[in-house]
């Protein structure tokens, strides 16, 4: 907020703050942009081999002929469903297994080993058996991105729950509260923040989830366009798949941050 | 008549680490509007008292009964003011003012009235809507005691209520809670560390041996009786006596 009320001093120490920020963000956006000519540069004099590295104009040049034959869109379109549906069913089905273990002190005790192993366990191993059970269809893949990101959930959202101050327990109880509203008025409320940033963990997973199960079972997404690319040897096509895979997982973690400004507004 | 009677009551923890016996062989009976303040050090069981007259906890011997009926859990007579005021940060004043009656599910249109109404009463008016994190502490501590009253409790339990606060604000709330307390014709039963606080308050202060917690001895303030306030009772002669005496026999038991 600009006040007039600031001193000279105040302003110039803001301005040389403002300045600070800009030469950061200049810097950032140069680094990218000279990463590119020197990439462009280096293929069009062959100093490296275009054909196994590309080139940023060939890279655009795909990008352009996917967007015509209205491919990018398909493409980009099934990764990111299939990214939505995987992180919302593994974020919802997480909170709802953290809630079990917290009500359940017992319950809790009991998967706790299984469930220690099962987050060490590389999940996209499981891959292959998810195609065996569920066939190359839009299942398996999602099947992949909940696998991958569903431990995790539980995980942080059931440490979120135990550490909300037993001393708001104890308030509710003292007012008669049952367990059930101690969930509802504290358990859930305390820990927005917490699934906030389980939100922004699992968004990633997820879209490496998606992207492993559509290397193993798919005929459209990003992924496939990846595995298909390197199989034909069009190394154009697979930088420009994950060139756009890049812009995804920045647009989702922004929709995730969008949500936490929402929610946030207000609290401490 | 008798509100509260505690008979033979005592309590022992049990935990892994092993047992704690934290009160034993307590006797008392706080009369209707009576206002009764425990001092004690710390760890001798005031809190576990409290919880026991709360229905919270239930006494492994003796009995703990209100009104004559026997304890069974929490009850809608019985307020409890916990240590802080653990007001949710989530909520608006407002909200956080009608948590119990939510709780209880007596959240009528009436009833928010009324705590519009008492928030408005006691300087909280135009607050309604703000957090938790935008109040002052002794603010803070007055939407904590409005949420205990809302429920209209005539019993009202305080678990060192104005220990979060500073010294200045210590006595400047205290000063309000007792004239509301009074006003509203409560019985109130009060744990304290801070003797002042205790003989400013209280028509009688129960004094605590150490582990596991026993009464020592009763004193009854006259100044109390004679209705004056927190403040004015510190300003009389008589004050630094009970002070005097209150604060022998805490020490005794201090090594
Ligand atoms: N839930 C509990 N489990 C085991 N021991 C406890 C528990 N609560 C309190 N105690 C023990 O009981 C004793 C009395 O505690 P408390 O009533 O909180 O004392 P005070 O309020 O006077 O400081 C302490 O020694 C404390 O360690
Ligand atoms: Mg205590």
């Amino acid at each position: 907020m600009p006040n007039e009320n600031y001193s000279a001093e105040h302003l110039a120490y803001l301005r040389s703050l403002r300045l600070k920020a800009l030469l950061v963000r200049g810097t950032q956006l140069l680094l990218l942009v000279g990463i590119f000519v020197l990439w462009e540069v280096a293929a069009s004099r062959g100093w490296i081999n275009a054909f196994i590295s590309s080139q940023p104009t060939r890279i655009w040049a795909a990008v352009v002929r996917l967007a015509k034959e209205g491919e990018l869109w398909r493409h980009l379109g099934w990764t990111v469903y299939e990214t939505v549906l995987g992180f919302s069913i593994g974020t919802a089905v997480g909170i709802a297994v953290a809630i079990l273990l917290w009500w359940s002190a017992f319950f809790s005790k009991v998967m706790d080993p299984y469930i220690v192993v099962l987050n060490s366990v590389p999940k996209v191993a499981l891959g292959p058996i998810f195609v065996v059970w569920l066939g190359t269809t839009i299942t398996a893949v999602v099947a992949m991105a909940i696998a991958v990101s569903i431990i995790v959930a539980i995980m942080m959202m059931h440490t979120g729950f135990k550490e909300v101050d037993p001393n708001l327990i104890k308030l509710v109880r003292t007012f008669g509260g049952t367990k059930g509203q101690v969930l509802r008025k504290v358990i859930i409320p305390a820990s927005v923040p917490t699934m906030i940033a389980a939100l922004k963990v699992n968004v990633g997973l997820s879209l490496v989830g998606t992207i492993v199960g559509e290397f193993l079972a798919s005929k459209a997404g990003l992924g496939y366009l990846i595995i298909y690319g390197g199989q034909v040897f069009n190394m154009s096509l697979v930088m420009a798949s994950v060139l756009m895979l890049l812009v995804v997982s920045v647009i989702l973690y922004y929709a995730v941050t969008l949500l936490e400004q929402r929610v946030m507004r207000g609290r401490a | 008549m008798a509100r509260v009677k505690l008979e033979n009551v005592g309590l022992t923890y049990h935990t892994e680490a092993g047992e704690v016996t934290a009160l034993r062989d307590v006797n008392l009976t706080v009369q209707d509007q009576e206002f009764v303040a425990i001092v004690g050090q710390s760890g001798c069981g005031k809190s576990t008292l409290l919880s026991l007259v709360s229905g919270l906890l239930k006494p492994t011997q003796g009995l703990v009964k209100i009104d004559g009926v026997t304890v069974q859990g929490t009850s809608k007579r019985v307020g409890y003011m916990l240590q802080q005021d653990y007001l949710f940060e989530w909520r608006t004043i407002l909200d956080n003012a009608l948590l119990g009656l939510e709780i209880g599910r007596e959240k009528t249109q009436e009833r928010v009235e009324e705590v519009k109404e008492m928030l408005k009463a006691y300087g909280l008016g135009g607050f309604e809507h703000y957090y938790p994190s935008q109040l002052s502490g002794g603010m803070r501590q007055r939407v904590a005691l409005i949420r205990t009253l809302a429920t209209k409790p005539d019993i009202l339990l305080l678990d060192e209520p104005f220990s979060a606060l500073d010294y200045q604000n210590r006595l400047s709330v205290g000063e309000e809670v007792v004239k509301i307390l009074r006003e509203r014709k409560k019985t109130v039963l009060m744990v304290t560390h801070d003797i002042p606080e205790a003989v400013s308050m209280a028509n009688r202060v129960v004094v605590m041996t150490p582990r596991p917690g026993t009464i020592r001895s009763i004193h009854s303030i006259k100044m109390c009786d004679e209705g004056l306030t927190p403040l004015q009772t510190r300003e009389v002669p008589e004050f630094r006596q009970y002070f005097g005496a209150i604060w022998k026999e805490l020490n005794a038991d201090a090594k």
